[in-house]
């Protein structure tokens, strides 16, 4: 109904400016005795072929919306088809207004326009293992199989026009050959549109739709083969002409293949080195993939080819050079155009049909047409899948057979070529037209139609969707490599013998050539898989706080240890540079997270969520800075919204990793914090000569890691001075805060905590009693020494062969002094702070009270006892070292599982004193004091 | 063709046992001597002269499938010095491909077979378990063939797969539990619902071996 409406509007609009636009150029020659200045004139005229595209993409686009509207509807049927009858119907209606078929689809407009961008996003997006992998296959269906359709449909036909039951035509043999080779291919649009909505298997999906692009070639040559025959008679074919022919598919197909490549070379080429114009980056994809296509067109080559090899080629270089945006850029243009495209062709085809002059009914002929290409279809796949049997490993059975004969959709391709045809030299063109017509249509109505349920009702293995893993890249790799290596083995050269040494070939010359230096080291695809998983993780983290409109969750340490792999696991080499472990450390806290999410989520703490929300209306989403009127056409100005995402991430990995610290080191370090924190107020720092950088390595990593791409827009110098002596502090106070926050949530024998306690699992209540027990000695410890003891401790137990005295060397190894490097970092962004930092520290104090009168004591003892640490440390040590109590042994491997560990404080130290080369880069370091 | 006159009925048995055709065998047979020098059998020196797998950045493990006796016969453990041509063709038969013919349980222990030789490659310590450190391993080695990945990358990818598997397969662990490493049965979840059909097949051809050895 709406549509209907809708299309009457449209018309009305339309007419209007006709009636206008006479009256316009009419008053001119009325107003030339005043000759004035028209302050508004009416030019339909002038806009008149612009403004009805636009519009018709209009009505299409919002045609589009209306389905939808229905998910019935298209669940059943495609939209291919509805937009096959939406045409007709407003063809209808555009014919019943003014008689004339005004807009019909010219195969110029197809093939220029709108062909190209379904075949580059076809090209572009092309699962390149799959196709190559099935290249055998598919280039069989594709030539053969389309020869095949052609020759015996063409023949048939001819055949049977000889019976004379189709009545009179004026065709002889050839021009039933050149409709059959025009309606033989089938049609990469058609093809598409129906086959994504079904979603057969990857394999069966990559022969049908591989086919359906490849055997453009044949068709180009088929066509034009026929075509020069027709023109030049019957009498006068040689052999000579149809060696030319056979000749000339050759050189279509390969040359129209080496444009594409030659194209996607320079394209990849010049992706390399559009780092300095991020903008107009995405054009390149597109402007120069286009002249590929124009290119083979313009030397009468498979144009369809070469925009496809194209788009297959450059795939893998440019999505590594370009930046993500503009892969994103390129991503949703592309397929913006592809299925704009594609809905202007159905709808187009639509409408072409109706025009009574192309009209030329003979049933025999149509019904004999539909009858012949399905007839032959299925014979073709049946005899080639046999022979092709013989050779894939992944045999094709019947039911894909089926599928594969039933999906051989023809589409607008054989319409926009039937519509070429030179109806001086092809007397029955109309006939042909009107017979294309019915098969499109019959083929993409119906068999569009009842594909679905025939797929279901066969039971086709269908594509389920997966998260990437990890775990099936890697093993994918290893058994990449293995086959490869026992085809070497064995002394074949085999499928995977050519892929490996291509792969080779490829990281040697032509990735050195094609990428970025940057984009060769991140470019591996497991690297990618990680990177992804990464991402997303942080992403959904950051959406989660959102969603509950608090960080809460983000520090339930009780919920963090959902996966406990031991990694303490003693590393081949303790001595090993500090800076692998930092970057170790990147893995970490981010995958655990992804699966403790789920858990998270249900752990529902409303006290803190609203604390936590408090803090964050406080600090976080708080205006920071003037909005800058600033227009640039060659940057993108990150907007305010942005920018406060961006530090609310920020923020929130930088505080998951504060809460895997606090969890790590135990109630001891927090309580720490706040001690020093209060303690250190007025102090001068010390030592800071020794480690410049304060904490902030420890962190580092992961943002480095997770934030590749953000650490760009992160380390931004436009934050000014201002803005961060002022904000600075209440980022620390934030911070004090939840560690605080941490403190009270760390699940710690202190028994003062019932109320805390009540909320935890029975049991966790049953861990907190072995805890207070197994933790009760390591109050006098000072946090960071702790840890690595619990570590050692525990792999010690795993391993059961590491001697205790080699534990306590350990220990001894641990200079004394890192504790008090640890927090000096604290102290240090405290006193950059000068405006706010009373403020912070007294909330942290306030709130503390009853606490920080346990850890007060603790915390006088720890500093006693800390000149004559490492005898006490022994001591402690042989006492932890009998106590093997089951409950100790389970706590501590519960902690074990923690994993930046054992060496977080030698490591500090080796930081301070390595090369800054091996620092991550200054800015980020800098990067991170600003920010908090 | 002579050899196969020669000896019908061992050949016979050969491919009753491994799966191949008596010609697949008779190529093997040949590529069996052409890397032995035409010796009975095969050490390990012997592979180092395939040229192509010298790239190969997991030969390593890849050889040492082959003097793996888990994989020879079952029950067995330990290293083989040498192995012979029967041995030889063993290893090889867990690379080929999946007939039409098979039903779902040869099916599933077809698959369990190739999956076995996988594990046995990865647990190196031969314990039933895939430990952190083995992982690290194989993945350390997996992606020394690219140049610009540091080895500490590779090291935390493998911890990420490694917690990845840990949520696979024991879902959510209460606190205090410790993941130790991947069993078989762990390595079986895993895999569940990936198709591997087309990951571990090579296909044996009934040409000549194109003879690649100096």
């Amino acid at each position: 109904m709406r549509q209907v409406s809708g299309v009457g509007l449209l018309l009305g609009l339309m007419a209007l400016p006709a009636a206008l636009g006479q009256r316009s150029s009419g008053s001119p020659i009325n107003s030339n005795q005043t000759q004035s200045f028209a302050i508004v004139s009416f030019k339909w005229e002038h806009v008149k072929e612009p403004y009805i595209i636009t519009l018709w993409i209009l009505v299409a686009s919002l045609a589009k919306i209306v389905f939808h509207l229905s998910s019935k509807v298209t669940r059943v049927v495609p939209e291919s088809a509805l937009l096959i009858v939406l045409g007709l119907l407003l063809g209808g209606i555009v014919w019943a207004a003014d008689h004339i078929a005004s807009f019909t689809l010219t195969p110029n407009v197809f093939f220029f326009y709108l062909l190209p961008p379904i075949v580059l996003d076809a090209g572009y997006f092309m699962p390149n293992r799959l196709f190559f992998g099935n290249l055998g296959s598919i280039l069989l269906y594709a030539v053969i199989g389309t020869i095949w359709n052609a020759a015996t449909t063409g023949l048939s036909l001819y055949g049977v026009y000889q019976t004379g039951i189709m009545g009179h035509l004026n065709s002889g043999l050839l021009d039933f050959l050149l409709f059959g080779s025009l309606i033989a291919a089938v049609d990469p649009v058609a093809v598409l549109a129906v086959f994504e909505e079904v979603h057969v298997n990857e394999v069966l999906f990559i022969i049908v739709f591989g086919e359906s692009l490849l055997n453009d070639a044949v068709t180009v040559v088929l066509y034009n083969v026929f075509e020069s025959f027709v023109t030049i008679s019957q009498e006068n074919v040689t052999g000579i002409e149809c060696v030319k022919g056979i000749v000339s598919f050759f050189v279509v197909s390969l040359g129209g293949t080496l444009v594409g490549v030659f194209f996607a070379f320079l394209l990849s080429l010049v992706s390399r080195f559009t780092k300095h114009v991020r903008i107009i980056e995405p054009g390149f994809v597109f402007i120069i993939s286009y002249l590929s296509y124009l290119t083979a067109e313009m030397l009468s080559l498979s144009a369809i080819l070469a925009i496809t090899f194209c788009g297959i080629c450059c795939q893998k270089y440019v999505k590594a050079n370009i930046s993500e945006q503009s892969s994103t850029t390129v991503r949703y243009t592309m397929k913006m155009l592809a299925s704009g495209a594609e809905t202007i062709i159905f709808m187009f085809l639509g409408i072409s049909a109706v025009d009574p002059d192309i009209w030329t009914w003979n049933t025999a002929f149509i019904l004999l047409t539909l009858v012949f290409i399905s007839v032959y279809r299925v014979i073709g796949v049946v005899l080639q899948t046999w022979i092709l049997n013989h050779y894939r490993m992944v045999q094709l059975e019947i039911i894909d057979q089926v599928v594969m004969s039933y999906g051989g959709l023809r589409g607008a391709v054989a319409f926009a070529l039937v519509a070429l045809l030179d109806d001086e030299k092809v007397r029955d063109k109309n006939l042909f037209v009107s017979t294309t017509i019915i098969v499109v249509f019959f083929t993409v109505i119906f068999q569009g139609l009842t594909i679905k349920p025939l797929v279901q009702w066969l039971k086709v293995k269908k594509t389920e969707h997966r998260e990437p893993k990890l775990n099936e890249k890697l093993h994918g790799r290893a058994f990449d490599h293995i086959l490869s290596a026992i085809e070497d083995i064995s002394g074949q050269i085999g499928h995977n013998y050519l892929r490996d040494k291509w792969s080779n070939f490829d990281r040697k010359f032509l990735s050195k050539v094609l990428m970025r230096r940057s984009a060769q080291k991140s470019r591996d695809q497991i690297l990618n898989v990680f990177h992804e998983l990464n991402l997303k993780d942080a992403i959904s983290y950051v959406a989660e706080g959102e969603r509950r409109g608090s960080l809460a969750f983000i520090r339930s340490p009780s919920t963090d240890n959902m996966v406990n792999v031991d990694f303490s696991t003693p590393l081949p080499s303790t001595v090993e540079s500090s800076v692998s472990y930092l970057l170790r450390e990147k893995a970490g806290p981010v995958c655990l997270d992804m699966q403790a999410l789920e858990q998270r989520r249900k752990s529902i703490r409303d006290t803190e969520d609203t604390v936590t929300h408090h803090t964050l209306q406080q600090y976080l989403y708080k205006p920071r800075q003037e909005h800058k009127h600033l227009y640039s056409r060659h940057e993108i100005m990150h907007s305010e919204d942005d920018k406060q995402d961006k530090e609310i991430f920020h923020r929130t990995m930088r505080k998951r990793l504060e809460s895997f610290k606090s969890t790590k080191l135990g109630i001891n370090r927090s309580k720490k914090l706040n001690k020093i924190h209060k303690r250190d107020r007025g102090q001068k720092r010390r030592n800071s000569s020794v480690i410049p950088n304060g904490k902030i390595p420890s962190e580092n990593p992961l943002q480095d890691f997770t934030l590749k791409e953000k650490d760009l827009e992160f380390s931004e110098s436009e934050e000014n001075n201002d803005y961060e002596t002022l904000h600075l502090g209440k980022g620390v106070d934030f911070l004090a805060n939840v560690t605080k926050q941490n403190f009270t949530d760390t699940p710690n024998g202190d028994m003062d905590h019932d109320v805390e306690m009540t909320e935890y699992s029975s049991s966790d209540d049953q861990l907190n009693q072995n805890q207070s027990v197994s933790m009760t000695p390591l109050h006098f410890f000072p946090s960071c020494l702790q840890m690595p003891w619990t570590q050692n401790y525990s792999s010690l137990e795993n391993r059961g062969n590491i001697s205790l005295s080699s534990v306590s060397e350990y220990i001894a190894s641990c200079d004394p002094n890192v504790p008090d490097l640890f927090w000096e970092a604290d102290t240090d962004t405290n006193n950059k702070e000068t405006a706010n930092s009373g403020y912070g520290s007294e909330v942290s104090y306030k709130s503390e009270n009853s606490q920080e009168e346990n850890s007060l004591l603790i915390f006088e003892g720890l500093e006693d006892s800390y000149m004559k640490e490492p005898q006490e440390k022994k001591m402690l040590l042989d006492v932890q070292g009998n106590y093997r109590s089951a409950a100790a042994r389970r706590v501590q491997s519960r902690r074990s599982f923690h994993r930046p560990k054992p060496l977080q404080h030698p490591k500090l130290q080796k930081l301070a004193s390595l090369p800054a080369s091996c620092h991550v880069p200054p800015h980020s370091l800098e990067q991170e004091e600003t920010q908090l | 063709m002579g050899s196969a006159h020669s000896v019908p009925a061992e050949m016979r048995e050969l491919a009753d046992r491994t799966g191949f055709t008596s010609e697949q065998i008779e190529h093997l047979h040949r590529r069996f001597k052409q890397l032995s020098r035409d010796q009975l059998t095969i050490r390990k020196e012997n592979f180092d002269s395939i040229p192509d797998l010298e790239f190969n950045p997991i030969r390593g493990k890849i050889v040492h499938a082959f003097f793996d006796k888990r994989n020879l016969r079952p029950e067995s453990d330990g290293l083989a010095d040498e192995i012979n041509f029967e041995d030889f063709l063993t290893i090889m038969s867990y690379f080929r491909p999946i007939e039409m013919n098979m039903d779902e349980e040869q099916l599933d222990r077809f698959r369990k077979e190739k999956l076995k030789f996988l594990f046995h490659m990865y647990d190196s310590d031969h314990d039933g378990k895939i430990t952190l450190q083995e992982y690290r391993n194989v993945v350390e080695e997996l992606l020394s063939g690219n140049p610009h990945l540091e080895k500490e990358s590779a090291r935390s990818i493998a911890d990420g797969a490694m917690m990845e598997a840990a949520s696979i397969c024991v879902g959510q662990m209460g606190p205090d539990q410790v993941y130790e490493g991947i069993t078989f049965e762990d390595f079986l979840k895993m895999w569940q619902g990936i198709d591997i059909e087309t990951k571990m097949h090579v296909r044996f051809l009934n040409m000549e071996t194109i003879a690649h050895c100096y």
